[in-house]
C-alpha cells in the first residue's frame, strides 16, 4: 500500500508542472527551453518545409491522416524487408504479409497490439525503425490531435492550429528529452541498450539458455511514456530486461501515467484561461474546468484499483482446493519481484492510461481482477492514453451538460458555446463507435469458426479473451488477454480494423466537434448558467458515464468475468 | 382560457378523442417521426408474427406461443400509451381551434366601398386597405385598424376574457381583432390583413399544432434519444451470438422486451406531449407564441427590456398636482394645461383635464380653432397651436427647456427644484410653457404594481437582468427603478436607444427578451430574441414579436420567461427519469435471461423476482404504465420554483435522478408480486 500511495502522491506532483510545461508548448508560449529547441524546430520546418499556417479541421485531420498513411506505407516497407544484414545480428527473416499488416496498423495507431513476438519476429532493424519510430509518432499525432481538440474548446482561438507544428514541437519539446532521461534511469537498474547478438550461456543447472539483447532501454521509455505498450519482447515488462525490479516498475507506471495526467492539467489551464480576466489572477494549478474530469478519472482509476486488489487478493478457491495456499493471493502468472500490489497497479495503470505493456499475465488474473482492464478499456475515459480519455471524457461531459442543462431550465451550453443538433450528432456517433466495434467484431468472433478456433479456454473465460481483445484494439489500447492463439488471419485482420476505426473515425469526430463549438458564439454566462465546475456537476457527469458507458457492456461483462466468478466462487 | 380558472387536465370529450387519436397514430407512416417508439412498433410487429408462428427461428418450447403473445400485447400498449399522451397535448388545443374555425365559417363583412355604398361580402374576400362597417352585436370580420367610431367589443373568442372592452380610433384602443363581436354601437374598420394571414388564421393553425416545427433543443434532444437507441440496438443484436457461444440460447422476444426496456420509450413517448402542452401552457396565459423555438429561448433569457410604462408602472400616470412656477397664478396654469390637453386622448391628457375641472370648477371653452401637436418620442411634448399664434406645450422638462430656449425664453429659477421635487419622489414632472414662458409643473404619479419587487429579486435569483426603459428624465427614472429594484435603466429613452441595447447585450452573448406595442417597437421586437408584442398595439409590431399577448399585459413576460424555463426542466427531468430506470431495468432482465442456464447469475436477481418469465414481463409492464402515469407530469410540467441554479440541479437530480434509478425497483417489484401467481395459472 506504501509503494502504490508513494507513486499516486508523485503522480499527482509530477503532471502539475508537466501539464504546465504542455500548457506552454500547446499555446505556442515561452518556455525556458526555447532558446535550445526553438533553432532545432526551425531546422526541422525549412527541411521538410513546412509553413506555420492554420488548418482548419478538415486540413489538420486530412494531414494527420496523410502523414499517418505515409508511415504506415514505410513501416510496412521495412517489415517485410527487414531481413537484409542491416543492424540484424541475429537473423531474424521478414514478416509474413497479414502479420504486418497487423503489426503496423496496431503500431500506427498507438495500440501496439502484438500478434508477433519480438525476439523472433523483429530484427533490431525493424524494433528501431518501425517500433520505437512509430512509438513517438503515434505518440506525439495523439497529443498534437488532443491539443487541437483543446484549442478548439477553449475559445480563444479561430483556429485548430497546425498539425506540422504540433507533431514536431511535441516530439522535440517532450517526448525526446523526457525518453532520453527515463531511458539513461532504466539502463541504471540494468536494462539493456546495445546492438549486440543474442548471447547462449550456459545456466548454474547446467542447461544453455539464450539472452536476449538489443536496444531495450529506449524502446521501453517511449513505449510507458508514449501509452504505446508494445514489448520489446513477448512477454513485455514482465521479462526482468525490460522491467528487472521495483524501481523500474514504479519508473514505468509513472511514465504511462505522466502525459495523460498532465493533458487534463493543461485541458484546465488552456480553457481557464480564457475567464482569468485583468491577468491578476495567477492560474491555478489545476482549471476549474479540468476539476471535474480529473476528479471522476481518479475516481473510476481507484474503484477500479480497488477491486482489482481485493480480487486477487481473494486468491483462486480452486487452487485453494488442491492445497496451494492463497494467504498471498492469486500469484499465478504473476512476477514474484512484484507481487500482488504492484502487478494490480500496473494492470489498472496500462489499461486506465491505454498502454498496454504488462508486468503480469491478464488472463490469469482472477475473472473480477481481469474485469478491471476490460472494464477500463471500455469506458476508455479514465486518463486514457494521450488525450484520448480527456476527449472522451469532454463527450460525455458534453451530455452530461445536455441533459444537467435542460434540467435547470437552459438549453445545454458547455465552456461558453451551445451544444444543439449538430454537435449532439457528433458527441452521439464518437460515443456509438466504441460499442459498436466491440461488441459487432466479438460477436461475429464467436459465431465464425475462425475466430472461436483461436479461443483456448472456452466459456465463460474465452468470451473474456475474445471481448478483451476487440476491446484492447478499439481503445487503442494492445494489453493482450493472451491465451488467445491470435497470428492467424482472422484475428489479424478483424483487431487490424478495429484499431484503425476506433483510433481515426474517433479523432476526426473529435476534431469536428472542437471545430464547431470554435465557431460558434460565446455565450453569456451567469449564475443562471450551468456550473460545469462544480462538486453536483462532477456527479452527474460520473453517472453518465455509469449509466451510458457502463451499462452498454454490463450484459457481456454478466457473461463472461461475472459469471466465471460467481461459477468460481459459488 | 381564463387563467385563474382551474381546469382539468383531460375532459371527457378530450379524452375520446385522444383514444381515438392513439389507434389512428399506429400507422408507422406517422411513427416513423418518432423513432425511438417506432422500434417498439417493429418489436411488435415481430412478436405478433412470433405469436402465430413461434418457432419460426427455430425450435421453441411449449409455453413460447403465450409468452409471444404476452409480450405482444404489452408492446401494443406501450405504442398505445405514447400515442395517447401526445393525442390528450394536442386534444386541447384541436378543440379550441374547432371552435375557433366555426367562428370564422360563413363570417359575413359590410364593406364600404370607394362610392360609399355598403355592400355584404364573405369575411375571406377582403384585403388590406378595404373599409368594412360593424354594428351592434355583429362580428368583426378581420383584423383592422377603427378609424371611426367607439364601441364596446367582446374579445372573449379570442382572449376568453368575458367584459367587453372599448374600441375607438386613435391611441391604444385602435386595433380590433377578427373574430370578436361589437356588442354596443357600431365601428368603421380599415382592414389590416390580407385573407389567411389574420390573426384567427394564425391562431387556428397554431393552437391545431398544424404548424409545429421541431425545436432546435426537441432536435439535439431526438438525437441523443436515437443515439441510445443505437446503443441499446447494437448490444441487444451482438447479445444474441455472445450468449448463445456460453450456451444461452435467448428467445427472441425476451430479446425485443429487453430492447423495449432499455431504449428510452418513457421520454421518446413523451417528448412531444411536454413541447405541445408547453405552448399550450403559454396559450392558457393568454399568449400566443408563433414558434416553440421563442417559448424555448424564454428559458435562456440573460437580459429583459421592460418599458417603465405599463409593465412596471400602470400606464396611465395621474396628474395630481399643478405647480406653478414663481408668477405664475395656479389658475393660470390649470387653463393653460387644460387646454393643451383637450384634444389629447392619452390617459395622462385625460387626467390633466379632470383635475383641472376638479380644482377649478369650470369648464374649458373648447371653441377655440387650435391644431393639436401630437406627442412623438423625438420632440417628447404635446401641445396645441392657436389660431392667435399662441403655443402651449406640455412635455419632458429638458424637452420644453431646450423648445424655450431656443425661442429666446427664459427659464424661471425655480423650475428645476420643482422638476426635482416631483423626479424624487419618482412622479414625472410634465413642464407646461405658453409660448416663450415657462408656467409650471404638473405633477403625474406613477405608482408601480404589486408583487413587481419581489418578483425581480426572483429573477435576479435566476440571474437574468433587468432593463428599465423610459422617457422619463434620469433622476425620475432612478427613483423608479430604486423602488421596484431593476438591475439598471435607460432614461430619456428613445426607440433606437432599445435597439442598441439589445444589441449590446446579445454581443456579449446574451439572450434579450422585451415586450413592446408600439410601431417604433417593431425593430426592437425583431432584434430581440424574445419579442412578446401586446394584442392592443399596433399591427406592426405584432408582426415584428414572436409572441402576442392576447391581454396586453406586458407583466407577463415574466410568466412566459418561467414557461419556457417549465418547458425545458420538463423535458429534462423526464429524459433523465427515464435513463436512471435502465439500472433498475438492467437487473431485472439480465439475471432473467441467463439464470436458467447459468444458475449463478441468480446472485444477480437482486430484487428477488420470482422466474424468467415473470421477471422480464414485470419490467416490460412497468416501462408501458410509467408513460400514461407520467403524462399529468409532461403535461403540467415539472415544478419550478425560481432559485439558483446549483440548488435547482441538484433538486431535479435527486428527484428525477436518484428517484429515477429507485423507483421502477420498486415498482418492477410490486408489478412481479402481482403477476407472478397469475403466470404461474396459466402455466408460464
Amino acid at each position: 500500500m506504501l509503494q502504490i500511495s508513494l507513486i499516486i502522491i508523485v503522480f499527482l506532483l509530477l503532471i502539475i508542472p508537466t501539464g504546465n510545461y504542455l500548457y506552454h508548448i500547446a499555446t505556442g508560449q515561452h518556455t525556458f527551453a526555447d532558446p535550445f529547441f526553438d533553432k532545432i524546430d526551425k531546422y526541422i520546418y525549412k527541411l521538410s518545409g513546412i509553413r506555420k499556417e492554420d488548418m482548419s479541421w478538415k486540413k489538420y485531420a486530412l494531414s494527420m491522416l496523410m502523414t499517418n498513411a505515409v508511415m504506415t506505407m514505410v513501416g510496412y516497407f521495412v517489415l517485410r524487408i527487414q531481413s537484409i544484414p542491416l543492424l540484424n545480428p541475429n537473423g531474424i527473416s521478414s514478416m509474413e504479409s497479414f502479420l504486418s499488416f497487423n503489426t503496423i496498423i496496431s503500431f500506427i495507431t498507438n495500440t501496439n497490439l502484438q500478434h508477433y513476438s519480438g525476439e523472433s519476429h523483429l530484427s533490431y532493424l525493424g524494433q528501431i525503425v518501425v517500433i520505437i519510430f512509430m512509438m513517438f509518432t503515434s505518440a506525439a499525432t495523439g497529443f498534437s490531435v488532443a491539443m487541437a481538440f483543446i484549442r478548439g474548446l477553449s475559445g480563444k482561438v479561430t483556429s485548430l492550429g497546425n498539425f506540422y507544428v504540433d507533431l514536431t514541437r511535441i516530439i522535440t519539446r517532450v517526448l525526446l528529452p523526457f525518453s532520453i532521461v527515463g531511458a539513461l534511469l532504466l539502463v541504471s537498474q540494468g536494462v539493456p541498450q546495445n546492438f549486440t547478438q543474442n548471447m547462449t550461456i550456459q545456466t548454474i543447472e547446467g542447461t544453455y539458455q539464450d539472452i536476449a539483447m538489443g536496444p531495450v532501454a529506449s524502446l521501453e521509455i517511449i513505449k510507458h511514456l508514449g501509452t504505446n505498450g508494445g514489448g520489446f519482447f513477448g512477454a513485455n515488462s514482465t521479462t526482468p530486461f525490460e522491467n528487472p525490479n521495483i524501481i523500474t516498475n514504479m519508473i514505468e507506471i509513472l511514465a504511462m501515467m505522466l502525459l495523460p495526467g498532465s493533458i487534463v492539467i493543461a485541458f484546465g489551464q488552456m480553457v481557464n484561461n480564457r475567464r482569468k480576466e485583468k491577468g491578476k489572477e495567477k492560474a491555478p494549478w489545476v482549471g476549474r474546468q479540468a476539476r471535474p474530469l480529473i476528479i471522476v478519472m481518479l475516481s473510476l482509476f481507484f474503484i477500479g484499483l480497488s477491486v482489482c486488489l481485493w480480487a486477487e487478493k481473494a486468491g483462486n478457491p480452486i487452487l485453494e482446493s488442491i492445497g496451494l495456499n492463497q494467504n498471498m493471493g492469486s500469484m499465478e502468472g504473476k512476477e514474484n519481484r512484484f507481487g500482488i500490489e504492484q502487478s494490480a497497479l500496473f494492470t489498472t495503470v496500462t489499461t486506465a492510461f491505454t498502454t498496454g505493456s504488462i508486468n503480469n499475465m491478464h488472463d490469469t488474473l482472477t475473472p473480477i481482477g481481469g474485469a478491471v482492464p476490460l472494464v477500463n478499456m471500455m469506458l476508455n475515459v479514465v486518463f486514457g492514453g494521450k488525450g484520448v480519455g480527456l476527449m472522451n471524457m469532454v463527450l460525455y461531459g458534453i451530455l452530461a451538460v445536455f441533459i444537467c442543462g435542460l434540467m435547470i431550465g437552459r438549453t445545454p451550453e458547455y465552456l461558453g458555446k451551445k451544444i444543439e443538433g449538430r454537435e449532439m450528432k457528433l458527441t452521439a456517433l464518437g460515443i456509438i463507435i466504441h460499442p459498436l466495434i466491440i461488441l459487432s467484431f466479438s460477436a461475429l468472433a464467436v459465431a465464425t469458426s475462425g475466430g472461436v478456433e483461436g479461443i483456448t479456454n472456452p466459456g465463460f473465460h474465452g468470451l473474456t479473451q475474445v471481448v478483451y481483445e476487440f476491446s484492447s484494439s478499439a481503445a487503442n489500447n494492445g494489453s493482450g488477454f493472451e491465451g488467445l492463439a491470435d497470428n492467424t488471419n482472422f484475428w489479424n485482420i478483424t483487431t487490424g480494423l478495429a484499431m484503425f476505426f476506433g483510433r481515426y473515425l474517433t479523432i476526426v469526430i473529435q476534431l469536428a466537434i472542437a471545430s464547431s463549438l470554435m465557431m460558434k458564439r460565446q455565450v453569456n454566462e451567469s449564475i443562471g448558467t450551468l456550473k460545469t465546475d462544480t462538486g453536483t456537476f462532477t456527479v452527474a457527469l460520473f453517472m453518465v458515464i455509469m449509466i451510458i458507458a457502463a451499462l452498454t457492456f454490463f450484459p457481456v461483462v454478466v457473461l463472461g468475468p461475472i459469471a466465471e466468478q460467481l461459477t468460481l466462487w459459488k | 382560457m381564463n387563467q385563474t380558472e382551474k381546469k382539468t387536465l383531460i375532459d371527457k370529450k378530450i379524452l375520446l378523442s385522444a383514444i381515438k387519436g392513439s389507434f389512428i397514430k399506429l400507422n408507422p407512416k406517422y411513427m416513423m417521426k418518432n423513432p425511438v417508439i417506432f422500434v417498439v412498433e417493429i418489436g411488435f410487429f415481430i412478436t405478433l408474427l412470433l405469436s402465430f408462428v413461434p418457432d419460426l427461428f427455430g425450435s421453441v418450447n411449449t409455453n413460447t406461443r403465450t409468452y409471444n403473445i404476452i409480450v405482444t400485447f404489452i408492446l401494443f400498449i406501450t405504442v398505445l400509451f405514447a400515442n395517447f399522451a401526445e393525442s390528450v397535448a394536442e386534444g386541447r388545443g384541436k378543440a379550441q381551434a374547432e371552435s375557433l374555425k366555426k367562428t370564422q365559417k360563413d363570417m359575413k363583412a359590410r364593406i364600404i366601398k370607394e362610392n360609399k355604398l355598403e355592400e355584404m361580402v364573405s369575411a375571406n374576400q377582403l384585403k388590406k386597405g378595404d373599409l368594412v362597417l360593424v354594428k351592434s352585436g355583429e362580428l368583426i370580420p378581420t383584423d383592422g385598424e377603427v378609424i371611426e367610431g367607439i364601441a364596446s367589443v367582446d374579445e372573449s373568442a379570442i382572449t376568453g376574457e368575458s367584459a367587453p372592452v372599448v374600441k375607438e380610433s386613435g391611441g391604444d384602443f385602435a386595433s380590433v381583432t377578427g373574430g370578436t363581436t361589437v356588442v354596443s354601437d357600431w365601428l368603421k374598420i380599415r382592414v389590416t390583413s390580407n385573407p389567411g394571414e389574420s390573426f384567427l388564421d394564425k391562431m387556428i393553425s397554431l393552437v391545431e399544432g398544424a404548424s409545429r416545427k421541431k425545436t432546435p433543443n426537441e432536435i439535439a434532444l431526438n438525437t441523443l434519444l436515437v443515439s441510445l437507441t443505437i446503443i441499446f440496438l447494437i448490444v441487444i443484436v451482438t447479445l444474441y451470438p455472445l450468449a448463445s457461444y456460453v450456451g444461452v440460447k435467448l428467445e427472441i422476444s425476451t430479446l425485443i422486451a429487453l430492447t423495449v426496456c432499455l431504449i428510452p420509450t418513457t421520454i421518446g413517448g413523451l417528448l412531444s406531449a411536454i413541447g405541445i402542452a408547453g405552448m399550450d401552457r403559454v396559450t392558457r396565459f393568454n399568449v400566443i407564441a408563433m414558434s416553440g423555438k421563442a417559448v424555448e429561448a424564454c428559458g435562456d433569457v440573460d437580459t429583459m427590456i421592460l418599458d417603465k410604462t405599463g409593465t412596471i408602472t400602470y400606464g396611465n400616470r395621474m396628474a395630481a398636482e399643478f405647480s406653478p412656477v414663481k408668477g405664475v397664478s395656479e389658475v393660470e396654469l390649470i387653463e393653460k394645461a387644460v387646454l393643451s390637453s383637450i384634444q389629447d386622448d392619452t390617459p395622462e391628457g385625460k387626467s390633466i383635464v379632470d383635475l383641472g375641472i376638479k380644482q377649478t370648477g369650470k369648464h374649458f371653452s373648447e371653441n377655440l380653432q387650435t391644431i393639436f401637436i401630437e406627442f412623438t418620442a423625438q420632440t417628447r411634448m404635446s401641445g396645441i397651436d392657436i389660431e392667435n399664434g399662441t403655443k402651449i406645450r406640455k412635455g419632458a422638462s429638458d424637452a420644453i427647456i431646450e423648445y424655450v430656449q431656443l425661442m429666446g425664453g427664459y427659464i424661471p429659477k425655480d423650475l428645476e427644484e420643482i422638476v426635482r421635487n416631483i423626479s424624487s419622489l419618482g412622479g414625472t414632472p410634465l413642464v407646461v410653457s405658453e409660448n416663450r414662458t415657462i408656467l409650471g409643473v404638473i405633477y403625474l404619479k406613477d405608482t408601480i404594481k404589486p408583487g413587481l419587487v419581489e418578483r425581480f429579486a426572483r429573477l435576479r435569483e435566476i440571474g437574468i437582468k433587468t432593463i428599465m426603459c423610459t422617457g422619463d428624465n434620469p433622476l425620475t427614472a432612478a427613483t423608479i427603478a430604486q423602488e421596484a429594484g431593476v438591475d439598471s435603466f435607460i432614461a430619456q429613452c428613445k426607440p433606437e436607444d432599445k435597439i442598441k441595447v439589445i444589441k449590446d447585450e446579445q454581443a456579449e452573448g446574451k439572450v434579450v427578451a422585451m415586450t413592446g406595442d408600439g410601431t417604433n417597437d417593431a425593430p426592437a421586437l425583431a432584434q430581440a430574441d424574445v419579442g412578446i408584442a401586446m394584442n392592443s398595439g399596433t399591427s406592426a409590431a405584432k408582426e415584428a414579436a414572436n409572441m402576442i399577448d392576447l391581454d396586453s399585459d406586458p407583466t407577463k413576460i415574466l410568466d412566459v420567461v418561467e414557461i419556457g424555463k417549465q418547458l425545458l426542466i420538463t423535458r429534462g427531468s423526464l429524459t433523465t427519469f427515464s435513463i436512471a430506470n435502465d439500472v433498475a431495468k438492467y437487473f431485472a432482465i439480465i439475471p432473467a435471461m441467463f439464470m436458467n442456464v447459468i444458475p449463478q447469475l441468480g446472485a444477480l436477481n437482486i430484487m428477488a423476482l420470482s422466474t424468467s418469465y415473470s421477471a422480464i414481463l414485470s419490467a416490460l409492464i412497468f416501462n408501458a404504465l410509467i408513460i400514461p402515469l407520467l403524462i399529468p407530469l409532461a403535461m403540467r410540467g415539472v415544478k419550478y420554483k425560481p432559485q439558483r441554479s446549483e440548488k435547482m440541479l441538484i433538486h431535479n437530480m435527486l428527484i428525477y435522478g436518484l428517484g429515477g434509478m429507485i423507483v421502477p425497483f420498486i415498482g418492477i417489484k410490486m408489478i412481479d408480486l402481482i403477476i407472478a401467481p397469475i403466470l404461474i395459472i396459466i402455466g408460464l
